[in-house]
Protein backbone atom coordinates (compact mmCIF):
# COMPACT_ATOMS: atom_id res chain seq x y z
CA UNK A 1 0.00 0.00 0.00
CA UNK A 2 2.69 2.23 1.51
CA UNK A 3 5.21 1.48 -1.60
CA UNK A 4 2.25 2.02 -4.38
CA UNK A 5 1.51 5.65 -3.04
CA UNK A 6 5.01 6.71 -2.67
CA UNK A 7 5.05 5.39 -6.52
CA UNK A 8 2.63 7.04 -7.56
CA UNK A 9 3.92 9.98 -5.79
CA UNK A 10 7.40 9.87 -7.01
CA UNK A 11 5.56 9.44 -10.37
CA UNK A 12 3.59 12.81 -10.40
CA UNK A 13 6.77 14.27 -8.72
CA UNK A 14 8.63 13.64 -11.57
CA UNK A 15 6.62 14.74 -13.94
CA UNK A 16 5.84 17.89 -12.46
CA UNK A 17 9.48 18.42 -12.14
CA UNK A 18 9.69 17.97 -15.96
CA UNK A 19 6.96 20.61 -16.86
CA UNK A 20 8.77 22.75 -14.42
CA UNK A 21 12.40 22.47 -16.07
CA UNK A 22 10.87 22.67 -19.54
CA UNK A 23 9.17 25.98 -19.15
CA UNK A 24 12.71 27.51 -17.55
CA UNK A 25 14.67 25.72 -20.75
CA UNK A 26 12.02 28.34 -22.67
CA UNK A 27 12.32 31.08 -20.50
CA UNK A 28 16.23 30.96 -20.46
CA UNK A 29 16.67 30.50 -23.98
CA UNK A 30 14.37 33.77 -24.19
CA UNK A 31 16.21 35.52 -21.99
CA UNK A 32 19.60 34.73 -23.27
CA UNK A 33 18.50 35.57 -26.43
CA UNK A 34 17.16 39.24 -25.48
CA UNK A 35 20.24 39.81 -23.67
CA UNK A 36 22.52 38.82 -26.28
CA UNK A 37 21.05 40.82 -29.01
CA UNK A 38 20.12 43.76 -26.54
CA UNK A 39 23.79 44.42 -25.63
CA UNK A 40 24.96 43.81 -29.09
CA UNK A 41 22.45 46.16 -30.63
CA UNK A 42 21.56 48.52 -27.65
CA UNK A 43 25.28 50.78 -28.79
CA UNK A 44 23.91 51.05 -33.09
CA UNK A 45 20.20 52.13 -31.53
CA UNK A 46 20.24 55.73 -32.51
CA UNK A 47 17.96 57.86 -34.24
CA UNK A 48 21.40 58.12 -37.06
CA UNK A 49 21.07 54.69 -37.61
CA UNK A 50 17.17 54.53 -38.05
CA UNK A 51 17.12 57.46 -40.37
CA UNK A 52 20.42 56.96 -43.12
CA UNK A 53 21.09 54.56 -45.83
CA UNK A 54 23.62 51.91 -45.43
CA UNK A 55 27.40 53.34 -47.19
CA UNK A 56 30.57 52.04 -47.78
CA UNK A 57 29.05 49.24 -49.61
CA UNK A 58 26.43 48.53 -46.70
CA UNK A 59 29.12 48.29 -44.62
CA UNK A 60 28.28 51.35 -42.39
CA UNK A 61 25.56 53.63 -42.24
CA UNK A 62 21.82 53.33 -41.00
CA UNK A 63 18.98 50.54 -42.06
CA UNK A 64 16.60 53.76 -43.42
CA UNK A 65 15.54 52.20 -46.70
CA UNK A 66 14.74 48.54 -44.99
CA UNK A 67 12.79 50.02 -42.33
CA UNK A 68 10.56 51.88 -44.70
CA UNK A 69 10.45 49.38 -47.07
CA UNK A 70 9.26 46.89 -44.36
CA UNK A 71 6.22 49.68 -43.23
CA UNK A 72 5.20 50.36 -46.89
CA UNK A 73 4.94 46.08 -47.58
CA UNK A 74 2.73 45.99 -44.38
CA UNK A 75 0.78 48.94 -45.14
CA UNK A 76 -0.03 47.50 -48.81
CA UNK A 77 -0.20 43.76 -47.40
CA UNK A 78 -3.06 45.15 -44.53
CA UNK A 79 -5.17 47.06 -47.34
CA UNK A 80 -5.14 44.07 -48.77
CA UNK A 81 -5.17 41.25 -46.14
CA UNK A 82 -8.11 43.44 -43.41
CA UNK A 83 -10.41 44.29 -45.32
CA UNK A 84 -10.46 40.56 -47.35
CA UNK A 85 -10.36 39.11 -43.98
CA UNK A 86 -13.16 40.87 -42.14
CA UNK A 87 -15.37 40.27 -45.13
CA UNK A 88 -14.80 36.53 -44.88
CA UNK A 89 -14.80 36.62 -41.49
CA UNK A 90 -18.04 38.37 -41.68
CA UNK A 91 -19.93 35.38 -44.05
CA UNK A 92 -18.36 32.83 -41.49
CA UNK A 93 -20.40 34.42 -38.72
CA UNK A 94 -23.19 36.34 -39.85
CA UNK A 95 -24.23 34.81 -42.95
CA UNK A 96 -23.24 31.49 -43.82
CA UNK A 97 -25.30 28.11 -41.34
CA UNK A 98 -22.86 26.71 -38.91
CA UNK A 99 -22.36 23.27 -40.37
CA UNK A 100 -22.40 24.10 -44.12
CA UNK A 101 -20.24 23.05 -46.57
CA UNK A 102 -19.37 25.90 -47.71
CA UNK A 103 -18.44 27.46 -44.15
CA UNK A 104 -16.81 24.17 -43.36
CA UNK A 105 -14.31 24.29 -46.70
CA UNK A 106 -13.82 27.85 -45.62
CA UNK A 107 -12.60 27.42 -41.95
CA UNK A 108 -10.50 24.03 -43.39
CA UNK A 109 -9.10 26.43 -46.25
CA UNK A 110 -8.26 28.95 -43.45
CA UNK A 111 -6.51 26.56 -41.00
CA UNK A 112 -4.64 24.64 -43.92
CA UNK A 113 -3.53 28.35 -45.22
CA UNK A 114 -2.28 28.89 -41.58
CA UNK A 115 0.17 26.13 -41.40
CA UNK A 116 1.67 26.34 -45.20
CA UNK A 117 5.75 26.67 -44.78
CA UNK A 118 5.61 30.43 -46.04
CA UNK A 119 8.56 29.92 -48.04
CA UNK A 120 5.85 28.22 -49.84
CA UNK A 121 3.66 31.21 -50.07
CA UNK A 122 7.10 32.76 -51.92
CA UNK A 123 6.93 30.20 -54.99
CA UNK A 124 3.13 30.85 -54.86
CA UNK A 125 3.56 34.57 -55.59
CA UNK A 126 6.45 34.26 -57.92
CA UNK A 127 4.45 31.13 -59.88
CA UNK A 128 1.28 33.44 -59.75
CA UNK A 129 1.66 37.07 -58.99
CA UNK A 130 4.64 37.33 -60.76
CA UNK A 131 4.51 35.00 -63.79
CA UNK A 132 0.78 34.40 -64.26
CA UNK A 133 -0.66 37.75 -63.20
CA UNK A 134 2.13 40.23 -63.73
CA UNK A 135 3.57 38.49 -66.73
CA UNK A 136 -0.24 38.49 -68.38
CA UNK A 137 -0.97 42.61 -67.51
CA UNK A 138 2.66 42.59 -69.39
CA UNK A 139 1.53 41.30 -72.72
CA UNK A 140 -2.30 42.44 -72.20
CA UNK A 141 -1.45 46.06 -71.27
CA UNK A 142 2.19 46.59 -71.91
CA UNK A 143 2.47 45.24 -75.22
CA UNK A 144 4.90 42.59 -73.72
CA UNK A 145 7.45 45.35 -72.15
CA UNK A 146 8.45 43.95 -68.84
CA UNK A 147 6.98 45.69 -66.50
CA UNK A 148 4.72 43.64 -63.84
CA UNK A 149 6.17 40.67 -64.40
CA UNK A 150 9.32 40.77 -61.93
CA UNK A 151 9.45 40.89 -58.44
CA UNK A 152 8.00 44.61 -56.91
CA UNK A 153 6.55 45.65 -53.68
CA UNK A 154 3.07 44.99 -54.76
CA UNK A 155 3.38 41.27 -55.55
CA UNK A 156 5.59 40.72 -52.05
CA UNK A 157 2.92 42.19 -50.27
CA UNK A 158 0.20 40.70 -51.45
CA UNK A 159 1.97 37.27 -50.91
CA UNK A 160 2.27 38.28 -47.15
CA UNK A 161 -1.51 39.22 -47.10
CA UNK A 162 -2.56 35.50 -47.98
CA UNK A 163 -0.05 34.25 -45.50
CA UNK A 164 -1.40 37.10 -42.80
CA UNK A 165 -5.15 36.42 -43.98
CA UNK A 166 -5.26 33.34 -41.58
CA UNK A 167 -4.64 35.60 -38.09
CA UNK A 168 -6.90 38.19 -39.55
CA UNK A 169 -9.83 35.58 -40.42
CA UNK A 170 -9.24 34.15 -36.55
CA UNK A 171 -9.05 37.48 -34.80
CA UNK A 172 -11.89 39.29 -36.17
CA UNK A 173 -14.13 35.99 -36.20
CA UNK A 174 -13.58 35.82 -32.46
CA UNK A 175 -14.10 39.64 -31.99
CA UNK A 176 -17.80 39.42 -33.81
CA UNK A 177 -18.79 35.75 -31.66
CA UNK A 178 -18.32 38.35 -28.39
CA UNK A 179 -21.48 40.46 -29.99
CA UNK A 180 -24.55 39.64 -27.97
CA UNK A 181 -27.10 37.55 -29.44
CA UNK A 182 -29.32 40.04 -28.02
CA UNK A 183 -27.97 42.87 -29.48
CA UNK A 184 -28.40 41.71 -33.17
CA UNK A 185 -31.97 40.75 -32.14
CA UNK A 186 -32.20 44.46 -30.75
CA UNK A 187 -31.54 45.63 -34.24
CA UNK A 188 -33.37 43.43 -36.03
CA UNK A 189 -36.62 43.42 -34.08
CA UNK A 190 -36.78 47.57 -34.33
CA UNK A 191 -36.83 47.22 -38.33
CA UNK A 192 -33.20 46.94 -39.31
CA UNK A 193 -32.12 44.24 -42.18
CA UNK A 194 -29.21 41.92 -41.53
CA UNK A 195 -26.71 43.88 -43.41
CA UNK A 196 -27.62 47.40 -41.20
CA UNK A 197 -27.09 45.52 -38.16
CA UNK A 198 -24.02 44.23 -39.47
CA UNK A 199 -22.77 47.76 -40.14
CA UNK A 200 -24.15 49.29 -36.89
CA UNK A 201 -24.31 47.29 -34.22
CA UNK A 202 -21.89 44.40 -34.93
CA UNK A 203 -19.15 46.00 -36.88
CA UNK A 204 -18.71 49.08 -34.60
CA UNK A 205 -18.68 46.36 -31.55
CA UNK A 206 -15.51 44.87 -33.28
CA UNK A 207 -13.44 47.62 -33.85
CA UNK A 208 -10.66 46.24 -30.94
CA UNK A 209 -10.77 42.59 -32.99
CA UNK A 210 -10.34 43.80 -36.05
CA UNK A 211 -7.49 46.41 -34.59
CA UNK A 212 -6.16 43.13 -32.99
CA UNK A 213 -6.19 41.15 -36.08
CA UNK A 214 -4.66 43.55 -37.99
CA UNK A 215 -1.69 44.14 -35.49
CA UNK A 216 -0.59 40.68 -35.17
CA UNK A 217 -0.85 40.30 -38.98
CA UNK A 218 1.26 43.18 -39.17
CA UNK A 219 3.56 42.07 -36.65
CA UNK A 220 3.89 38.39 -38.04
CA UNK A 221 3.93 40.48 -42.01
CA UNK A 222 7.31 42.46 -40.96
CA UNK A 223 9.23 39.69 -39.25
CA UNK A 224 8.57 37.17 -42.64
CA UNK A 225 11.52 37.08 -45.28
CA UNK A 226 10.59 33.47 -47.02
CA UNK A 227 7.57 35.13 -48.76
CA UNK A 228 9.07 38.17 -50.26
CA UNK A 229 12.28 36.82 -51.14
CA UNK A 230 11.18 36.08 -54.62
CA UNK A 231 8.64 38.26 -55.32
CA UNK A 232 10.09 42.07 -54.24
CA UNK A 233 12.94 42.17 -51.33
CA UNK A 234 15.92 43.56 -52.88
CA UNK A 235 19.48 43.23 -52.09
CA UNK A 236 20.84 46.93 -51.94
CA UNK A 237 18.59 50.41 -53.26
CA UNK A 238 19.72 53.45 -53.75
CA UNK A 239 16.27 55.11 -53.36
CA UNK A 240 13.13 54.54 -51.54
CA UNK A 241 10.31 52.50 -53.81
CA UNK A 242 8.47 55.78 -55.35
CA UNK A 243 5.84 52.64 -57.20
CA UNK A 244 3.94 49.72 -56.85
CA UNK A 245 6.09 47.95 -59.59
CA UNK A 246 9.85 48.85 -57.76
CA UNK A 247 11.24 45.95 -55.20
CA UNK A 248 11.95 47.31 -52.10
CA UNK A 249 14.56 46.39 -48.89
CA UNK A 250 13.09 44.82 -45.89
CA UNK A 251 14.32 44.44 -42.47
CA UNK A 252 14.44 40.83 -42.76
CA UNK A 253 15.71 40.37 -45.77
CA UNK A 254 18.67 43.21 -44.98
CA UNK A 255 19.87 41.02 -42.02
CA UNK A 256 19.97 37.69 -43.99
CA UNK A 257 22.14 39.52 -46.13
CA UNK A 258 24.52 40.84 -44.14
CA UNK A 259 25.09 37.89 -41.99
CA UNK A 260 25.50 35.66 -45.45
CA UNK A 261 26.26 37.97 -48.25
CA UNK A 262 27.90 40.96 -47.04
CA UNK A 263 31.67 41.46 -47.77
CA UNK A 264 32.98 41.57 -44.32
CA UNK A 265 30.78 39.77 -42.29
CA UNK A 266 32.79 40.62 -39.35
CA UNK A 267 32.77 44.47 -39.69
CA UNK A 268 28.82 44.54 -40.15
CA UNK A 269 28.01 42.08 -37.11
CA UNK A 270 26.94 45.69 -35.24
CA UNK A 271 24.28 46.77 -38.11
CA UNK A 272 23.34 43.00 -37.65
CA UNK A 273 22.90 43.21 -34.08
CA UNK A 274 21.20 46.97 -34.53
CA UNK A 275 18.94 45.93 -37.32
CA UNK A 276 17.94 42.24 -35.18
CA UNK A 277 16.90 44.44 -32.30
CA UNK A 278 15.21 46.69 -34.34
CA UNK A 279 13.32 44.11 -35.38
CA UNK A 280 12.59 42.47 -32.51
CA UNK A 281 11.20 45.67 -30.95
CA UNK A 282 8.88 46.62 -34.01
CA UNK A 283 7.31 43.04 -33.46
CA UNK A 284 7.61 42.93 -29.50
CA UNK A 285 6.01 46.11 -29.19
CA UNK A 286 2.92 45.31 -32.20
CA UNK A 287 2.40 42.01 -30.48
CA UNK A 288 2.15 43.81 -26.56
CA UNK A 289 -0.78 45.68 -28.18
CA UNK A 290 -2.34 42.99 -29.27
CA UNK A 291 -2.55 41.30 -26.05
CA UNK A 292 -4.05 44.33 -24.65
CA UNK A 293 -6.68 44.55 -27.03
CA UNK A 294 -7.40 40.83 -27.16
CA UNK A 295 -7.34 41.03 -22.99
CA UNK A 296 -10.03 43.35 -23.18
CA UNK A 297 -12.43 41.11 -26.04
CA UNK A 298 -11.98 38.21 -23.44
CA UNK A 299 -12.66 40.17 -20.68
CA UNK A 300 -16.21 41.65 -22.27
CA UNK A 301 -16.81 38.54 -23.33
CA UNK A 302 -17.22 37.34 -20.26
CA UNK A 303 -18.52 40.33 -18.71
CA UNK B 1 -66.86 47.26 -31.87
CA UNK B 2 -63.49 46.49 -31.38
CA UNK B 3 -61.13 46.25 -33.24
CA UNK B 4 -58.95 42.83 -33.70
CA UNK B 5 -55.47 43.78 -34.38
CA UNK B 6 -53.99 40.28 -34.25
CA UNK B 7 -55.50 37.09 -35.01
CA UNK B 8 -54.34 33.75 -34.92
CA UNK B 9 -55.97 30.32 -36.85
CA UNK B 10 -54.59 27.29 -35.65
CA UNK B 11 -51.26 27.51 -35.38
CA UNK B 12 -48.56 25.11 -34.70
CA UNK B 13 -44.61 25.85 -34.29
CA UNK B 14 -42.18 22.94 -34.27
CA UNK B 15 -37.98 23.40 -33.06
CA UNK B 16 -37.42 20.53 -35.39
CA UNK B 17 -39.53 17.50 -34.17
CA UNK B 18 -40.68 19.32 -31.00
CA UNK B 19 -44.02 20.78 -31.05
CA UNK B 20 -43.98 23.98 -29.01
CA UNK B 21 -47.09 25.75 -29.95
CA UNK B 22 -50.23 22.96 -30.35
CA UNK B 23 -53.12 24.36 -32.27
CA UNK B 24 -53.33 28.19 -30.97
CA UNK B 25 -56.31 30.23 -32.28
CA UNK B 26 -56.57 33.94 -30.83
CA UNK B 27 -57.80 37.45 -31.47
CA UNK B 28 -55.86 40.25 -29.37
CA UNK B 29 -57.80 43.49 -29.49
CA UNK B 30 -56.89 46.80 -30.60
CA UNK B 31 -55.41 49.49 -27.99
CA UNK B 32 -55.65 46.76 -25.13
CA UNK B 33 -53.22 44.75 -22.66
CA UNK B 34 -53.26 41.46 -23.29
CA UNK B 35 -51.31 39.48 -20.83
CA UNK B 36 -49.88 36.09 -21.97
CA UNK B 37 -49.43 34.03 -18.47
CA UNK B 38 -48.11 30.22 -17.80
CA UNK B 39 -45.50 28.26 -16.30
CA UNK B 40 -42.23 28.07 -17.61
CA UNK B 41 -41.32 27.15 -20.88
CA UNK B 42 -45.14 26.51 -22.29
CA UNK B 43 -44.59 28.50 -25.26
CA UNK B 44 -45.11 32.48 -24.11
CA UNK B 45 -42.00 33.43 -25.44
CA UNK B 46 -42.30 31.47 -28.74
CA UNK B 47 -45.87 32.79 -29.19
CA UNK B 48 -44.53 36.53 -29.05
CA UNK B 49 -41.65 35.74 -30.97
CA UNK B 50 -43.84 34.91 -34.24
CA UNK B 51 -45.40 37.65 -33.71
CA UNK B 52 -42.91 39.59 -35.33
CA UNK B 53 -41.17 36.83 -36.78
CA UNK B 54 -38.61 36.86 -34.71
CA UNK B 55 -38.42 32.90 -35.02
CA UNK B 56 -37.16 33.27 -38.38
CA UNK B 57 -34.14 33.41 -37.35
CA UNK B 58 -33.84 30.00 -35.69
CA UNK B 59 -32.95 27.55 -38.05
CA UNK B 60 -35.10 24.64 -36.72
CA UNK B 61 -38.25 26.61 -36.17
CA UNK B 62 -41.34 25.22 -38.33
CA UNK B 63 -45.00 26.85 -38.07
CA UNK B 64 -48.31 25.97 -39.49
CA UNK B 65 -51.31 27.80 -39.77
CA UNK B 66 -52.10 31.79 -40.49
CA UNK B 67 -51.19 34.92 -38.21
CA UNK B 68 -53.13 37.95 -39.04
CA UNK B 69 -51.72 41.39 -38.11
CA UNK B 70 -54.61 43.75 -39.32
CA UNK B 71 -55.83 41.05 -41.72
CA UNK B 72 -52.63 40.63 -43.22
CA UNK B 73 -51.66 36.83 -43.48
CA UNK B 74 -47.49 38.09 -41.95
CA UNK B 75 -46.11 34.91 -43.16
CA UNK B 76 -47.19 35.04 -46.69
CA UNK B 77 -44.97 35.24 -48.94
CA UNK B 78 -44.68 38.82 -50.13
CA UNK B 79 -44.50 40.31 -46.80
CA UNK B 80 -41.61 42.41 -46.03
CA UNK B 81 -40.17 41.20 -42.54
CA UNK B 82 -38.15 44.33 -42.34
CA UNK B 83 -41.68 46.59 -41.93
CA UNK B 84 -43.52 44.03 -40.32
CA UNK B 85 -41.13 44.68 -37.47
CA UNK B 86 -41.45 48.21 -37.60
CA UNK B 87 -45.05 47.96 -37.34
CA UNK B 88 -44.71 45.40 -34.60
CA UNK B 89 -42.16 46.28 -31.99
CA UNK B 90 -40.83 44.23 -29.71
CA UNK B 91 -39.20 44.84 -26.24
CA UNK B 92 -37.02 41.94 -24.70
CA UNK B 93 -36.83 40.57 -21.20
CA UNK B 94 -33.19 41.57 -20.48
CA UNK B 95 -32.86 45.65 -21.35
CA UNK B 96 -30.60 45.40 -24.88
CA UNK B 97 -29.04 48.82 -25.19
CA UNK B 98 -26.89 49.24 -27.86
CA UNK B 99 -23.59 50.45 -26.55
CA UNK B 100 -23.94 54.19 -27.89
CA UNK B 101 -25.26 57.39 -26.30
CA UNK B 102 -28.73 57.48 -25.15
CA UNK B 103 -29.92 59.59 -27.67
CA UNK B 104 -28.41 57.14 -30.45
CA UNK B 105 -29.68 54.48 -28.88
CA UNK B 106 -33.56 56.15 -29.99
CA UNK B 107 -32.53 57.48 -32.74
CA UNK B 108 -31.56 53.48 -34.25
CA UNK B 109 -34.87 52.97 -35.81
CA UNK B 110 -35.65 56.67 -37.65
CA UNK B 111 -32.27 56.67 -39.01
CA UNK B 112 -31.83 53.18 -39.83
CA UNK B 113 -35.42 54.24 -41.79
CA UNK B 114 -32.83 56.78 -43.59
CA UNK B 115 -33.74 59.79 -41.30
CA UNK B 116 -30.85 61.92 -40.88
CA UNK B 117 -32.27 65.37 -40.39
CA UNK B 118 -31.20 66.68 -37.01
CA UNK B 119 -33.98 68.45 -35.77
CA UNK B 120 -36.30 66.07 -36.83
CA UNK B 121 -34.19 63.71 -35.02
CA UNK B 122 -34.17 65.64 -31.82
CA UNK B 123 -38.22 65.70 -31.79
CA UNK B 124 -38.50 62.16 -32.41
CA UNK B 125 -36.11 61.17 -29.45
CA UNK B 126 -37.32 64.02 -26.81
CA UNK B 127 -41.06 62.36 -27.29
CA UNK B 128 -39.93 58.87 -27.45
CA UNK B 129 -38.47 59.41 -24.05
CA UNK B 130 -41.08 61.67 -22.72
CA UNK B 131 -43.65 58.37 -23.76
CA UNK B 132 -41.32 56.43 -22.42
CA UNK B 133 -41.51 58.19 -18.65
CA UNK B 134 -37.90 58.34 -19.06
CA UNK B 135 -36.83 61.58 -20.67
CA UNK B 136 -36.76 63.44 -16.87
CA UNK B 137 -34.22 61.51 -15.85
CA UNK B 138 -32.02 61.69 -18.82
CA UNK B 139 -32.97 64.88 -20.45
CA UNK B 140 -29.32 66.36 -19.01
CA UNK B 141 -27.14 63.52 -20.47
CA UNK B 142 -28.54 62.59 -23.76
CA UNK B 143 -25.09 61.93 -24.86
CA UNK B 144 -23.71 60.02 -22.27
CA UNK B 145 -23.39 56.00 -23.08
CA UNK B 146 -26.71 54.31 -22.49
CA UNK B 147 -24.59 51.94 -20.48
CA UNK B 148 -24.48 54.07 -17.66
CA UNK B 149 -28.21 53.44 -16.83
CA UNK B 150 -29.86 51.63 -14.18
CA UNK B 151 -31.73 48.38 -15.28
CA UNK B 152 -34.92 50.30 -14.66
CA UNK B 153 -33.92 52.99 -16.56
CA UNK B 154 -31.96 50.60 -19.69
CA UNK B 155 -35.43 48.87 -19.85
CA UNK B 156 -37.31 51.96 -20.53
CA UNK B 157 -34.71 53.54 -22.92
CA UNK B 158 -35.52 50.17 -25.00
CA UNK B 159 -39.17 50.80 -24.62
CA UNK B 160 -38.47 54.67 -26.43
CA UNK B 161 -36.28 53.07 -28.58
CA UNK B 162 -39.31 50.89 -29.82
CA UNK B 163 -41.56 53.97 -29.51
CA UNK B 164 -39.29 55.59 -32.09
CA UNK B 165 -40.37 53.33 -34.80
CA UNK B 166 -43.29 54.41 -34.39
CA UNK B 167 -45.33 50.53 -34.29
CA UNK B 168 -48.89 50.03 -33.69
CA UNK B 169 -48.09 46.77 -31.46
CA UNK B 170 -45.54 46.55 -29.18
CA UNK B 171 -44.33 43.26 -27.58
CA UNK B 172 -43.21 42.56 -24.11
CA UNK B 173 -41.42 39.83 -22.92
CA UNK B 174 -41.39 39.65 -19.30
CA UNK B 175 -40.05 43.09 -19.52
CA UNK B 176 -39.71 43.71 -15.33
CA UNK B 177 -38.63 40.50 -14.39
CA UNK B 178 -35.01 41.58 -13.92
CA UNK B 179 -35.81 44.71 -12.19
CA UNK B 180 -36.82 45.97 -9.17
CA UNK B 181 -40.00 46.87 -7.35
CA UNK B 182 -40.04 50.51 -7.85
CA UNK B 183 -38.82 50.28 -11.53
CA UNK B 184 -41.15 47.29 -12.11
CA UNK B 185 -43.91 50.03 -10.76
CA UNK B 186 -42.58 52.74 -13.19
CA UNK B 187 -43.27 50.28 -15.92
CA UNK B 188 -46.68 48.75 -15.38
CA UNK B 189 -47.26 52.40 -15.06
CA UNK B 190 -46.17 53.01 -18.69
CA UNK B 191 -47.44 50.45 -19.81
CA UNK B 192 -51.15 51.58 -18.16
CA UNK B 193 -50.67 54.68 -20.64
CA UNK B 194 -49.40 53.15 -23.60
CA UNK B 195 -52.20 51.18 -24.16
CA UNK B 196 -53.75 54.13 -25.35
CA UNK B 197 -51.89 54.56 -28.27
CA UNK B 198 -50.78 50.50 -29.05
CA UNK B 199 -52.21 47.54 -29.05
CA UNK B 200 -49.67 45.97 -26.34
CA UNK B 201 -49.11 42.14 -25.64
CA UNK B 202 -46.59 41.74 -22.82
CA UNK B 203 -45.63 37.89 -21.58
CA UNK B 204 -45.53 37.76 -17.55
CA UNK B 205 -45.12 34.83 -15.11
CA UNK B 206 -46.11 37.30 -12.01
CA UNK B 207 -49.76 36.92 -11.70
CA UNK B 208 -50.28 39.73 -9.81
CA UNK B 209 -49.10 41.87 -12.80
CA UNK B 210 -50.91 40.61 -15.18
CA UNK B 211 -54.03 40.95 -13.23
CA UNK B 212 -53.35 44.85 -12.32
CA UNK B 213 -52.40 45.90 -16.11
CA UNK B 214 -54.25 43.74 -18.62
CA UNK B 215 -57.54 43.78 -20.02
CA UNK B 216 -56.82 40.19 -21.55
CA UNK B 217 -55.25 37.44 -20.21
CA UNK B 218 -54.36 34.20 -22.36
CA UNK B 219 -53.34 31.42 -20.13
CA UNK B 220 -50.56 28.78 -21.96
CA UNK B 221 -49.96 25.14 -20.76
CA UNK B 222 -47.64 23.07 -22.54
CA UNK B 223 -47.59 24.74 -25.88
CA UNK B 224 -51.64 24.92 -25.67
CA UNK B 225 -53.74 27.81 -24.91
CA UNK B 226 -56.06 26.69 -22.52
CA UNK B 227 -57.79 29.70 -21.80
CA UNK B 228 -58.59 33.08 -23.11
CA UNK B 229 -60.75 35.56 -21.66
CA UNK B 230 -61.14 39.09 -19.89
CA UNK B 231 -58.39 39.72 -17.04
CA UNK B 232 -61.32 40.08 -14.45
CA UNK B 233 -63.27 37.08 -15.78
CA UNK B 234 -60.35 34.44 -16.04
CA UNK B 235 -59.20 36.07 -12.15
CA UNK B 236 -62.46 35.77 -10.35
CA UNK B 237 -64.00 32.96 -12.39
CA UNK B 238 -62.07 30.82 -14.89
CA UNK B 239 -63.71 28.31 -16.99
CA UNK B 240 -61.15 25.71 -17.29
CA UNK B 241 -59.82 23.89 -13.79
CA UNK B 242 -56.20 24.19 -15.01
CA UNK B 243 -56.35 27.80 -14.86
CA UNK B 244 -57.53 27.94 -11.71
CA UNK B 245 -55.06 25.82 -10.72
CA UNK B 246 -52.16 27.44 -11.74
CA UNK B 247 -53.93 31.30 -11.16
CA UNK B 248 -54.44 30.05 -7.66
CA UNK B 249 -50.47 29.31 -7.15
CA UNK B 250 -50.94 25.16 -7.24
CA UNK B 251 -48.67 24.57 -9.52
CA UNK B 252 -45.88 26.51 -12.08
N1 LIG C 1 -34.43 28.00 -29.80
C1 LIG C 1 -35.08 26.91 -29.34
N2 LIG C 1 -34.77 25.69 -29.82
C2 LIG C 1 -35.41 24.60 -29.36
N3 LIG C 1 -36.37 24.61 -28.44
C3 LIG C 1 -36.72 25.80 -27.92
C4 LIG C 1 -36.09 27.02 -28.34
N4 LIG C 1 -36.66 28.04 -27.65
C5 LIG C 1 -37.57 27.50 -26.86
N5 LIG C 1 -37.63 26.15 -27.00
C6 LIG C 1 -38.52 25.22 -26.30
O1 LIG C 1 -39.84 25.57 -26.58
C7 LIG C 1 -40.64 25.49 -25.41
C8 LIG C 1 -41.29 26.83 -25.13
O2 LIG C 1 -40.29 27.76 -24.77
P1 LIG C 1 -40.61 29.28 -24.47
O3 LIG C 1 -41.45 29.80 -25.55
O4 LIG C 1 -39.33 29.96 -24.23
O5 LIG C 1 -41.44 29.19 -23.12
P2 LIG C 1 -41.82 30.34 -22.08
O6 LIG C 1 -41.48 31.65 -22.66
O7 LIG C 1 -43.27 30.14 -21.84
O8 LIG C 1 -41.04 30.04 -20.85
C9 LIG C 1 -39.72 25.02 -24.30
O9 LIG C 1 -39.87 23.64 -24.16
C10 LIG C 1 -38.36 25.33 -24.80
O10 LIG C 1 -37.42 24.42 -24.32
MG1 LIG D 1 -40.06 33.11 -21.96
Amino acid sequence: MILKRFKRDAKGFFFEGLTLVSALIIITILIVMLVVIIIGGKSMFTWEFLTSFPTEGMTQGGIFPALFGTALMVIIMSIAAVPFGVITAIYLTEYAKENSVIARSIRFAVRTLAVIPSIIFGLFGLGFFIKFVGTGMDSAFMGGQLKWGQPNILWASLTMALLTLPVVIVSVEEALKTIPRELREASLALGATKWQTIRRVVLPGSYSGIMTGTILAVSRGAGEVAPILFTGAAYYLATLPGSLSDQFMSLGYHIYIMTTQSANVDQTLPIQFGTTLVLLLLTFSLNIVAIILRYRIRRRRIA
Amino acid sequence: MILQKIRTENMYLYYGNKMALNNVSISIPEKQVTALIGPSGCGKSTFLRSLNRMNDLIDSVKIEGNIFVDDINIYDKNIDVVNLRKKVGMVFQKSNPFAKSIFDNVAYGPRINGNNNKSELKEIVEKSLRDAAIWDEVKDRLHDSAMGLSGGQQQRLCIARTLAVDPEIILMDEPASALDPISTSKIEELIFQLKENFTIVIVTHNMQQAARISDNTAFFYLGELIEYNKTKKIYTNPDKKQTEDYISGRFG
